[in-house]
Order: structure tokens, then sequence, then C-alpha cells
């Protein structure tokens, strides 16, 4: 695995409104490397900064300090025809489409294809390839104005694949879509991702579009990288709290202190929450080891969560027995798993 | 019909009035294509250079702006005998109906150049933002990405314009450029003919509903709709 797309030190700012205002730090010290090959989420409130980042990435924005590296090449210090040409090989998708109105389906994916100075005997396979990849085939000469909205974005990944790029940015590329279509746009990115093997920087505020086909994921507050690592780390153990508010929004297995006060209403003993991971012991054995201790047991919170083929669970379990019995059973699991007392 | 026939000289007054309806047709029409070539012109740097702009210029902003607002409000009755001089070194002579062409094609530059600067801002910066993504240069951009999208309303704004067009060049007898206005000032209002006056009036009217039927065509093909 080597970086394709590198961010040292990235810093923009925008000047205020106003003469006098206080200048906008949108982007604020961000180092990030994504591999070749993989699906990166990029996600964060709006105002995190995300899509003012990926946008420094094909250099629409110029950085106000910090390098931007591209296979091997600083974007930064290049010239504005030497961009353009580097943005032939860098693919974007929108969360409007931005698809031109006035031309056809056809002619929009011609486009990008006259840029880059492709025959028109060329332009014609290209496009037919393209449509037939996005599943577009009947809809050649249908006007822009007349898809649904799955189908623009459609069309709008067949335009940022027709010039072969090593890399596409989905800027919310499934924000303006509702969620099966979500899904449909969802799935056709990781084909292009599988499939073309290209890599793919995934901006969202959407934490079930990173679940579904990220591989890594960075989370963005306040123009910062807070926290980034493979999907299913930072699903299973969340670090910082707005992290923590994301993987909220699609899985619910960490009893917050509203819960957890009508937990201790209902169930004697102590609350503790076991963090079953693919290293640690199956739950039988961590039973077991209750059960032998005449621990008594009970489920009250949390669930398994199944990531991309692999699967985690935090359990919020009600023990009841002798304290020295109960924290003995701990102890013999905690090699493999990580416990907490709820309180 | 009879009692018409009796009060009007509007018989005697043919082939003055077609020549006159051929003068506001050529002001108009050589207006049209001047004026809406420069006021495109003038528009899309107007567009262009602003802030945020494909080609952001601030000085080159401002003057053009500062131009167009100081021009465009100069009733044309004033404007086209101020710009006498200029005509004069421009068409050669400062009267008749080069020199009136030539005033209209002036004001209906600065009126145009706003109505392109407007439609044009219409266009969704996204669309903008995406031919860039796309590695096109500012004037592949301009030309092939801007004006086609906001080609429907260019083509209605043009149309507006034609309307504005003929309203001076009835004004073109001030410099004596003659056509329909004039003809029927000096056949039709002076001489208490008002049979003349609504002749001129009518082949006027026709005059723009035809364009203005063109032009909502045309409108209606280009934004298939």
């Amino acid at each position: 695995m080597t970086a394709l797309v590198e961010l040292r030190g990235v810093v923009k700012e925008f000047p205020g409104a106003r003469r006098g205002d206080p200048v906008h730090r949108a982007v604020d010290g961000v180092d990030l490397s994504v591999e070749k090959g993989e699906i990166f989420a990029i996600i964060g409130y709006s105002g995190a900064g995300k899509s003012t980042l990926v946008r420094l990435v094909n250099a629409l924005e110029p950085v106000t300090s910090g390098s931007v590296v591209i296979d091997g090449v600083d974007v930064t210090t290049l010239s504005e025809r030497a961009l353009r040409e580097l943005r032939l090989g860098i693919g974007m998708v929108f969360q409007q489409f931005n698809l031109m109105e006035s031309r056809t389906v056809w002619g929009n994916l011609a486009f990008p294809l006259t840029v880059a100075g492709v025959g028109r005997a060329e332009q014609q396979q290209r496009i037919s390839e393209l449509l037939h990849f996005v599943g577009l085939a009947d809809k050649a000469h249908a006007h822009v104005t007349d898809l649904s909205g799955g189908q623009k974005q459609r069309v709008g990944i067949a335009r940022a694949l027709a010039t072969n790029p090593h890399v596409l940015l989905a800027d919310e590329a499934t924000s303006a879509l509702d969620p099966e279509t979500t899904r449909d746009v969802l799935d056709l990115l990781a084909k292009v991702n599988r499939e073309l093997g290209i890599t793919i920087v995934l901006i969202t505020h959407e934490m079930d579009a990173v679940r579904r086909i990220a591989h890594r994921v960075a989370v963005m507050e306040k123009g910062r990288i807070v926290e980034t690592g493979p999907v299913l780390d930072v699903f299973a153990d969340p670090e910082h709290a707005v992290t923590r508010r994301f993987v909220g929004t699609v899985i619910d297995d960490l009893p917050d202190a509203t819960v957890t006060a009508a937990l201790r209403e209902h169930h004697p003993g102590r609350l503790v929450r076991l963090a079953f991971r693919t290293t640690s012991i199956r739950q039988s054995e961590a039973f077991a080891a209750f059960l032998r201790r005449d621990v008594g047991f009970e489920l009250v919170y949390g669930g398994i969560e199944e990531i991309q083929g692999s699967s985690f669970g935090n359990l919020t379990l009600a023990l009841t027995g002798e304290d020295a019995a109960i924290d003995a059973a701990l102890a013999e699991i905690e090699p493999t798993v990580a416990w907490t007392e709820v309180d | 019909m009879d009692l018409l026939a009796i009060d009007t000289r509007l018989g005697d007054l043919q082939s003055q009035f077609w020549k006159a309806a051929g003068e506001t047709l050529v002001m108009a029409s050589i207006a049209l294509v001047l004026a809406g070539v420069l006021g495109l012109a003038v528009g899309l740097s107007l567009y262009l250079t602003r802030r945020g702009g494909l080609f952001a210029n601030r000085p080159v902003f401002v003057v053009l702006n500062v131009l167009v607002n100081f021009f465009r409000p100069i009733p044309f009755v004033i404007f086209v005998a101020a710009l006498q001089p200029l005509a004069r070194h421009v068409v050669g002579t400062g009267i008749g109906i080069w020199a009136a062409t030539f005033g209209i094609t002036i004001a209906a530059t600065f009126g145009i150049s706003r109505i392109v600067e407007q439609n044009l801002v219409t266009v969704s910066p996204g669309v903008i933002e995406a031919a860039r993504a796309m590695g096109a240069s500012r004037s592949r951009i301009t030309f092939t990405v801007l004006v086609p999208e906001a080609l429907g309303p260019l083509i209605l704004g043009y149309t507006f314009a034609f309307v504005a067009i003929v309203d001076m060049t009835a004004i073109a007898g001030v410099v004596a450029g003659g056509g329909l206005g004039s003809f029927a000032q000096v056949f039709g209002f002076r001489q208490f003919d008002q049979v003349v006056t609504w002749a001129a009036i009518l082949v006027l009217v026709a005059m723009v509903m035809v364009i203005q039927v063109a032009g909502n065509q045309l409108a209606r093909k280009v934004l298939r709709r």
C-alpha cells in the first residue's frame, strides 16, 4: 500500500465577508494520507471543513499553507495548465450532481472526453461503456432534466469516470438522495472501487455511508481531523466525542445517562459493559466464567454489529452475586474482553 | 373606410411609408446584431471579472460596472444627440440613419450587457465548478458551458432588448435618422393625420410581435420545456 493522496499541515483560510472581518480558517492543519485502492471516508457535520478540504485535493481552491501531494506530485506548486492536466486524472462527484442542463446525458459525458482531447469515434465507444457501467444504457439521449435524482448521480459518476481517473472525489454524493437511492449509489461507488480499482475519497455526513462502503474513515470537526482509523475500529471503539455521536447515529449500543438511570432502577447488581471484538473470547466463554463463580448475569443493553464482514458487540450486563466472585470473573475474561463499570 | 379615406394622405405617402419602415428595420437589425455581440462581450466581462468569477479582476470589473451604470440610465433622446461628435469619428457623419444606428448600438450595448450579466448569474456555480474539476480551461468553460447553460434566458433577454431597440429607432428622427417613428411624427402627428400615425404603429407592433414570437419559440426549443 502506498499513499496516493497525501496532505501535510494543510491550512485553508478564507477572507472575511467584509474588510476588517477576521479570516475564517476552514481547514486547520490537516495531515492525512489516502492509500491507493481504498475508499477513504471523511465524515463531519456541515461546516466542519470537509468539502473545503476535498477541493484542495484537486486544487479547485488553493491551499493557504501546507502541501497536497498526489502520486508524488505536490499540486500546490503546479501552474494552471498543469492543474488542468492533473484534474483529468481526478474525477469528482457532487451533491447537487452539477450536470449541464443544456446537454443530453450523452453530451454531458462527451464534455470531459472533449476536454481530454479524445476523438469522436473513441468518445462514442467510451460513452457507451460508461452508460452500461452505471446502468443507464437506455438513457443516452435523455435530457438531464427528465432524470430522477439517482439517475442524475449515476450520470455524474459516469462523467467523473470518463477520463479513467485514478482518484474519485465524492463530495456528499448521496446527501440529496432518498435512503434507497443512496444505497444504490453507494453500491455503485463500491463497484467503481472494486472493479476499476479507483481510489475514492468519500465526503459525507452520513455514518451509514461510511459503514457501508468505506475502508478507513477520518472524522473532522472545526477544520481538524479528530480521529482516523479503519472503519471497524472507529465504529467499535470511537474515541472522540464527535465520533461517538456519529457512531451513535447508526449504532446505539452504549447507554447514555438517562438509559443508565432507567436500567439501574430495574436491575439490581453491578452494571458492567463488555466489549467483544474479533480478537476476544466468545460470549459463551465469558458467560461460563460467570456461571462458574455463581455470578448471575442478565443482558440489559447493547447489541452485536456487523461491519463489512467483521462483527463486534458492546453488551451491558447486570451482574448479581458476591462482589469478590464478580471481580474474579471479570479478571478472568479481562485479557481479551475489555470491560467497564457503568455508572 | 370612406371617412378615413377622405381625411388621410396615407395613400400619397405610401412609398415614403415603406421606406421609413425599411429604415426602422435596418436600424433595429444592425443595432441588435452589433449591440448583441458587444453587449454579450461586456456582460460576459462583467460576470467573469466579478469577485469569485473565472477571471476575477477587480479593476476591470469596477471600470466596466461604472461605465455601464453611468451610460445606461441616460435617456436616449439626449444620448443620441450627445453622441454626435463620436458618431462623426466612427461612421463619418453626425446625422442620418448611420449616426442614429451608431447611437442605438451604443445605448443598446449598455442595456444588453446588464441583461446578459443577469442571465449568466442564474447559471449554477456548481456546473462551472464541475467543468473546472474536469480540467476544462476557463475560456472553454465560458463558451461551451456558461453561455449554452444560459442560452434560453439569453434569447428571451435579447427578444426583450429588441423591443427597446425598436423604441429607440423611433427617436432616430432627432438626428435625421428617419424610420417609422420619425415618419409618424412628421406626417401623422404634425399633420393631424391619425391614420398615418396608426399605420406606423401597426407596422411597429407587427415587427415587435414577429420577433417576440420567434424569440419565445427559440427559447422554448433551447430550454426543451
